[in-house]
C-alpha cells in the first residue's frame, strides 16, 4: 500500500466523521437492515426446516381425501406386506393444549416405543423408553417443551383435548433431544393405545384410526415404486392413501404458507433496496456539501479516479461499518427470536450462507450508494464546484 | 524582457444562463513574462476570473490558445491537464479552500501526494513551506484553529510547495481584514521578488493590486 493511498484512506475516515450524527444513523439504519435481512432468512429457513431433516428413507401414508382424514390400524399389515417396506408405524395429531390454548406445541400419539427406531434423530435414554412401554398414559417430551414448561421427568401434566374432548392425564418418563440443531426437540409424545382406549368406551365410531403411517423403506431410491404400492394397496377401498416421502410431505405444509415465505424473500430483499436507497441519499448529501472540495482537489491536480476513490471509500466504510455491526448483532438476535418462538419454529437454523450473502449485500449497498453521487462529482466542472465556496 | 510564461491569444468565452448567450472574453490576448507580477482588475463580471481559470488550466476558451510554461493547454486532455496543473500551477482562492478534516500539515501536503516523493521528503518540503508562510509552528492546526489570514498563508504554502511555474490568486485577500490583507499581499510580493514566482493575480482592490509590477484592467471581456 503506498503512502498516498493511506493519505487518502486516512482523509476518508476523518470525512466519515465530518457528520457524526448522520454517519451514526446511516450505520445503524444499515444495521438494522442487515439484521432484518438475516432474521427474514432464518424464518424462511426454519419454514423449510423440516424438509432439509427429513429422512430419504422414511415415507408417508396419509388419507388421499385430506391429512385431516384418519385412516384404519387395519391397514398395517397390509402396508408392512408390501416389498421394499422394513417396517411401518403411525402417529395420531393430538391437537390439545396445557393450561392456555395460545401455549402452542405439538402433541402426537406414537404407536409405542418402537415408534422411535424410525425416529433415530430424536434421541431417548433406555430408562424412559421403557417406562414408555410399559405405562399406558407415560409421555416422552422435548427438551424444548420440557425447559419451556419447566417440566421435569416424574411430573404429572394434564392436557386438554381439542380432538379428543376431555383432560387427559400424562406422567413425563423421558426426555428426548436432538441428533442435530435442526431436531424439533419440541413434541410431547404418548402412547396412542391410551387415547383409542377411551374412545372405545366413549366415541367407538373413532376407535381404531390413526392419522398417519410412517413407513421406513430399505432402498431411498424406490420410494416412488414403494410409493405407488402402498397407495395402489387402498385403491377403491373406503380409505384411499396418499404416500410420499417425508420431504415431499413436509413440502407440502411448506407449500401452503407458499405465499407468506415468497413475501418473505421478497421483504428480504426489499430492506436491501430502502437501506440501499438511505445509504445512496447519505452519499448524496455528503458528496453534494464537499462539491466544493471535490473542485478543489481536482484544481490541485487529483483526477476523477481519487474522488471516486473517496466518495466510494466513504461509502464502503459506512456501509461495511454497518454490515459488520448487523452481523454481530445477528446472532444474538436470532438466539433470542429462535427461543422465542420456539413453539412455532422448533427449529430456527441460520442458514450458513446468510452471512456471506449479508457481507455481500453490504457491499453492494457500498459501492451502488456511491456511483451515483460519485459520477455526478467527478463531473461537476471546477468552476462550477468553486461556485459554491462560501 | 524576461520569457513569456503565460500567452493568452484571441480568446473568447461565452456562457449561458437558460440558453442565453453571456459573452464573457472577447477576443482576448495577454502576454506575462517570467518573473511578472500581474494584478487583472476589473469589475464584477468583467471576464477576470474567468481569464484566470483559463491560464490555471482550469477552465477553456470557446476559441483562442493559451500557452502556460510551454504548453498548449487546448491540446491536453482532462487526465493530461490535471497532471500539468499538480506540476505547473499553484492557486491561491478567495476563501482559503482548506479542507477542514486536515491539518495544515496535511493540507500542505495534499499536492505532493500526486508527486512520488517519499514521506521524509513530503515532510522536508512541507516544513519549508510552512516556514516561508510564518507558520511552521502550527502545522498540527486545523483550519478551524486558525484565523483567517493563517488559513490564507497556508493555502499559499499549499500552492508553493510543488514550486509550481507560475501562481494563480483569485481575490486572495477580498475575505480578509486589512491588516491580514496587507501580510498576504508582502508575502505574495516576497514569493515573486526573492524566488521569482510568476504571479497573476485577481482583484478588484486597487491597494492590493499596488503591489503588482503590471495592472491589467478588464472590462466587459476587453483588455484595456
Amino acid at each position: 500500500m503506498t503512502q498516498t493511498t493511506m493519505r487518502v484512506f486516512k482523509l476518508i475516515f476523518k470525512n466519515t466523521l465530518r457528520h457524526k450524527l448522520r454517519t451514526f444513523l446511516t450505520i445503524m439504519g444499515i444495521a438494522v437492515a442487515i439484521m432484518a435481512f438475516g432474521l427474514l432468512r432464518t424464518f424462511v429457513s426454519a419454514w423449510y426446516a423440516g424438509v432439509t431433516q427429513a429422512a430419504p428413507d422414511r415415507l408417508i401414508t396419509r388419507s388421499k381425501i385430506s391429512i385431516t382424514f384418519t385412516l384404519p390400524l387395519a391397514q398395517k399389515e397390509k402396508i408392512a406386506r408390501i416389498p421394499g417396506v422394513e417396517a411401518v408405524t403411525f402417529g395420531t395429531w393430538f391437537g390439545g393444549y396445557y393450561k392456555d390454548p395460545k401455549d402452542f406445541f405439538a402433541q402426537i400419539a406414537f404407536e409405542g416405543p418402537e415408534s422411535f427406531t424410525l425416529y433415530p434423530e430424536f434421541i431417548v435414554d433406555t430408562a424412559g423408553l421403557r417406562a414408555f412401554g410399559s405405562e399406558r398414559n407415560a409421555a416422552i417430551v422435548g427438551q424444548a417443551t420440557m425447559e419451556r414448561f419447566g417440566w421435569k421427568v416424574g411430573d404429572a401434566v394434564q392436557l386438554t383435548g381439542m380432538i379428543y374432548p376431555g383432560q387427559w392425564d400424562f406422567v413425563i418418563r423421558g426426555v428426548y433431544t436432538g441428533a442435530t440443531d435442526a431436531t424439533d426437540i419440541s413434541q410431547f409424545l404418548f402412547r396412542w393405545d391410551y387415547i383409542d382406549q377411551r374412545m372405545q368406551q366413549e366415541m367407538p365410531a373413532r376407535a381404531g384410526q390413526v392419522g398417519w403411517w410412517v413407513i421406513k423403506i430399505d432402498d431411498p431410491a424406490k420410494a416412488a415404486q414403494i410409493s405407488n404400492a402402498v397407495d395402489r394397496e387402498f385403491d377403491n377401498s373406503a380409505d384411499e392413501t396418499l404416500t410420499e416421502t417425508e420431504a415431499a410431505f413436509q413440502q407440502s405444509f411448506v407449500a401452503m404458507a407458499g405465499t407468506i415465505i415468497f413475501s418473505l424473500e421478497v421483504i428480504s430483499i426489499l430492506v436491501i433496496g430502502i437501506i440501499l436507497l438511505v445509504a445512496a441519499n447519505t452519499m448524496a448529501m455528503t458528496a453534494r456539501e464537499r462539491i466544493s472540495e471535490y473542485a478543489v482537489l481536482k484544481t490541485l491536480g487529483f483526477n476523477g479516479g481519487h474522488i471516486l476513490g473517496l466518495v466510494a471509500g466513504e461509502s464502503l466504510l459506512i456501509a461495511m461499518l454497518g454490515g459488520g455491526l448487523g452481523l454481530l448483532l445477528m446472532f444474538p438476535l436470532l438466539q433470542g427470536v429462535g427461543a422465542a418462538l420456539r413453539a412455532w419454529f422448533p427449529a430456527f437454523p441460520i442458514d450458513p450462507m446468510t452471512y456471506p450473502l449479508a457481507v455481500v449485500s453490504a457491499f453492494a449497498v457500498g459501492i451502488l450508494a456511491a456511483l451515483f453521487p460519485a459520477w455526478r462529482a467527478i463531473r461537476v466542472s471546477i468552476v462550477d464546484g468553486l461556485r459554491r465556496v462560501g | 524582457m524576461a520569457a513569456p510564461v503565460v500567452e493568452v491569444t484571441s480568446v473568447s468565452k461565452t456562457y449561458y444562463r437558460d440558453k442565453m448567450p453571456i459573452p464573457v472574453l472577447s477576443n482576448l490576448s495577454l502576454v506575462v513574462p517570467e518573473g511578472d507580477f500581474v494584478a487583472l482588475m476589473g469589475p464584477s463580471g468583467s471576464g477576470k476570473t474567468t481569464l484566470l481559470n483559463m491560464i490555471a488550466g482550469i477552465d477553456r476558451p470557446d476559441s483562442g490558445k493559451v500557452t502556460v510554461a510551454g504548453t498548449d493547454l487546448g491540446a491536453l486532455g482532462e487526465s493530461d491537464l490535471a497532471k500539468w496543473r499538480a506540476r505547473h500551477v499553484g492557486f491561491i482562492f478567495q476563501f482559503y479552500n482548506l479542507l477542514p478534516v486536515l491539518t495544515a500539515f496535511e493540507n500542505v501536503e495534499l499536492p505532493l501526494l500526486l508527486t512520488g516523493l517519499s514521506k521524509k521528503d513530503r515532510r522536508e518540503h512541507v516544513a519549508s513551506a510552512l516556514e516561508l508562510v510564518g507558520l511552521k509552528e502550527r502545522m498540527d492546526h486545523y483550519p478551524r484553529q486558525l484565523s483567517g489570514g493563517q488559513e490564507q498563508r497556508v493555502a499559499i504554502a499549499r500552492a508553493i510547495v510543488t514550486d509550481p511555474t507560475i501562481l494563480v490568486a483569485d481575490e486572495p485577500t477580498g475575505d480578509l481584514d486589512k491588516q491580514s490583507a496587507t501580510e498576504i499581499l508582502d508575502l505574495l510580493t516576497q514569493l515573486n521578488r526573492d524566488d521569482h514566482k510568476t504571479i497573476v493575480m485577481v482583484t478588484h482592490d486597487p491597494r492590493a493590486a499596488e503591489h503588482a509590477h503590471v495592472q491589467r484592467h478588464l472590462d466587459k471581456g476587453e483588455l484595456d
